[in-house]
């Protein structure tokens, strides 16, 4: 590979080996971004880079490319653009990662996406010209050779990429070897799927580390009831703990009549449950940082910076 | 074989209203189910019901050819019949009613049916299973005989992707199995996950272009026909 350059703030705290926190932006449908943008604003001082979700669940939101570069100029917060395979070809997506340089974008995180079927249009035409590793090959060629398919691109776009893993995946086996093969294509730093089960976290990073790239921990604190148990049904491969539900609603029933006792006692729960959880992790040496999904949820990241800190 | 799917009644007679008399071809090819002369009986009779109650008269006969998509079998069976009927209602597959479309040029033949894919027929599980996609670049020799680009649900060359449950695919509720993990359960029966760890780099879709031709070579087809007439 070639040498390492740095082309964002997070490519340079990566570079560094410094542990960092990331953040989730989830625009929906609607092409006011002003909502995402406070969002922003408010996870802004605790975060290296935040990422700009793609449609998930197969449901159309506002463009991630546009979204991604407003939010980035609006809020002053550096972006990782969410870029899948789902809806556009190896020819747009080439065209589409020129457009995200010249937008100001330096950070894409390659995704296969989720399939049309799940989404609000499943009548349309699933694309998946490239997955997850070769869109990885395709920034690389273009970022690190200056070329598309071997013609030279004039002035050529400057991005670091990364990619995801399911921690959860079973068999975990070939969820490892993938992430090899996303190495081998050029990926710089693995962002993974929303882990609660410690055990299986630790064995999963361990699998991990003789790729030597730096994981982010993908955590959800969950806002209230509501959310955790939404997390719980709809997000595939992804079971929220029993005992964590339980505690979730006992918090919901308890604080009833008092919102504000009941915000302070989600916090302190998310924070309890993911302090320890981070913490055995981080003095494994297994993790090169967190990436927290809390959407719409953006007064958890005070807390959270205590546990990264830490 | 090639399985396909009877249009709803109302759609096939939309496309003949404008006739009143058709000819029904079956096709006893690679058809499945099979669309053969009894199911072109029935297709006639419920078009001439679907006609009475639109205050019409259709006119109309059944008849089947061995194989559709063979221009010498389709133009020798139907072409008798083209002076008594207007219009011709294919039960074969896309690839036979293309072929009617195209050697008899002054007759329109509409399609009764819609083409879902090339199959094989599983007895075991009683199925029929689109185990291929003439993709055009066989990767069955780095998958253990199972093909992503047909068996995935987004044809992904370096799955499994993260849709993939225990083994089972998002894509129709975790009912289907996932073909990447089956690729790697079989590749690790045979100790190839050397295999499943190759990086593939993404599919060439100029060898899947559509349309497809295949030029037959005319010298080695006429020499066959000159030796089989000298023996």
């Amino acid at each position: 590979m070639a040498e390492k350059k740095v082309y964002s703030k997070l490519g340079e705290m990566l570079a560094k080996g410094e542990f960092i926190l990331t953040g989730e932006l989830e625009p929906e449908k609607t092409c006011d971004l002003s909502h995402t943008i406070q969002e922003a604003k408010e996870m802004a001082p605790y975060v290296v880079a935040a990422n700009v979700t793609d449609s998930p669940l197969g449901i159309v939101t506002i463009n991630s490319l546009a979204a991604s570069h407003i939010i980035q100029k609006e809020a002053n917060i550096e972006v990782i653009w969410q870029l899948t395979v789902r809806d556009v070809n190896k020819l747009g997506i080439a065209g589409m990662i020129m457009g995200g340089h010249a937008l100001g974008l330096r950070n894409i995180l390659s995704l296969t996406g989720d399939h049309p079927n799940m989404g609000d249009m499943p009548e349309s035409k699933p694309v998946f010209d490239l997955d997850s590793a070769t869109l990885c090959m395709l920034v690389r060629e273009m970022v690190d050779k200056g070329t598309i398919n071997g013609y030279e691109i004039e002035s050529p776009p400057k991005f670091h990429v990364g990619a995801a893993a399911n921690p959860n995946s079973n068999p975990m086996e070939a969820e490892v070897l993938k992430i090899g093969r996303k190495v081998e294509a050029g990926c710089e730093f693995i962002q993974t799927q929303v882990a609660y089960d410690l055990e299986k976290t630790i064995e999963f990073l361990t699998a991990l580390k003789k790729y030597n790239i730096p994981v982010l921990l993908g955590i959800f604190p969950m806002k209230s009831y509501a959310m955790a148990k939404g997390f719980d049904t709809f997000v595939p491969g992804v079971d929220v703990p029993k005992d964590i539900l339980a505690k979730w609603k006992s918090i919901k029933n308890d604080y009833k009549t008092d919102k504000s006792k009941q915000k302070e006692m989600y916090d302190q729960a998310n924070y309890e449950f993911f302090n320890p959880f981070i913490t055995e992790l981080k003095k494994k040496e297994l993790l090169g940082g967190v990436h927290c999904m809390a959407v719409h949820y953006p007064r958890i990241f005070p807390k959270l910076i205590e546990v990264i800190k830490d | 074989m090639i399985i396909t799917k009877l249009k709803d009644i109302d759609e096939i007679y939309e496309m003949i209203k404008p006739y009143s008399k058709i000819l029904i071809a079956g096709c006893d090819g690679c058809c499945q189910p099979p669309r053969s002369i009894n199911e072109a009986k029935v297709l006639g009779q419920m078009l001439e019901l679907k006609s009475k109650m639109n205050g019409k008269k259709l006119t109309w006969k059944a008849m089947t050819v061995l194989r559709q998509c063979d221009d010498r079998i389709a133009g020798s069976t139907v072409r008798p019949y083209l002076d008594e009927y207007e219009a011709i209602v294919s039960l074969a597959c896309g690839l036979g009613v293309s072929m009617l479309n195209r050697i008899f040029e002054d007759t329109l033949t509409f399609p009764a049916q819609d083409s879902m894919f090339g199959a094989s027929e599983n007895h075991g599980d009683n199925r029929y299973e689109q185990y291929c996609d003439t993709c055009g670049e066989c990767l069955l020799g780095e998958t253990a005989g199972i093909c992503p680009v047909a068996s995935c649900a987004k044809g992904l060359h370096n799955g499994p992707c993260g849709g993939q449950v225990d083994g089972f695919c998002e894509v129709g509720g975790y009912k289907y199995p996932c073909a990447w993990i089956q690729i790697y359960e079989r590749l690790k029966k045979f100790n190839r996950l050397d295999l499943f760890n190759k990086f593939r780099p993404p599919k060439d879709y100029r060898l899947m272009t559509s349309p497809g031709h295949l030029e037959l070579i005319q010298e080695y087809t006429n020499a066959i026909e000159e030796e089989e007439v000298e023996k």
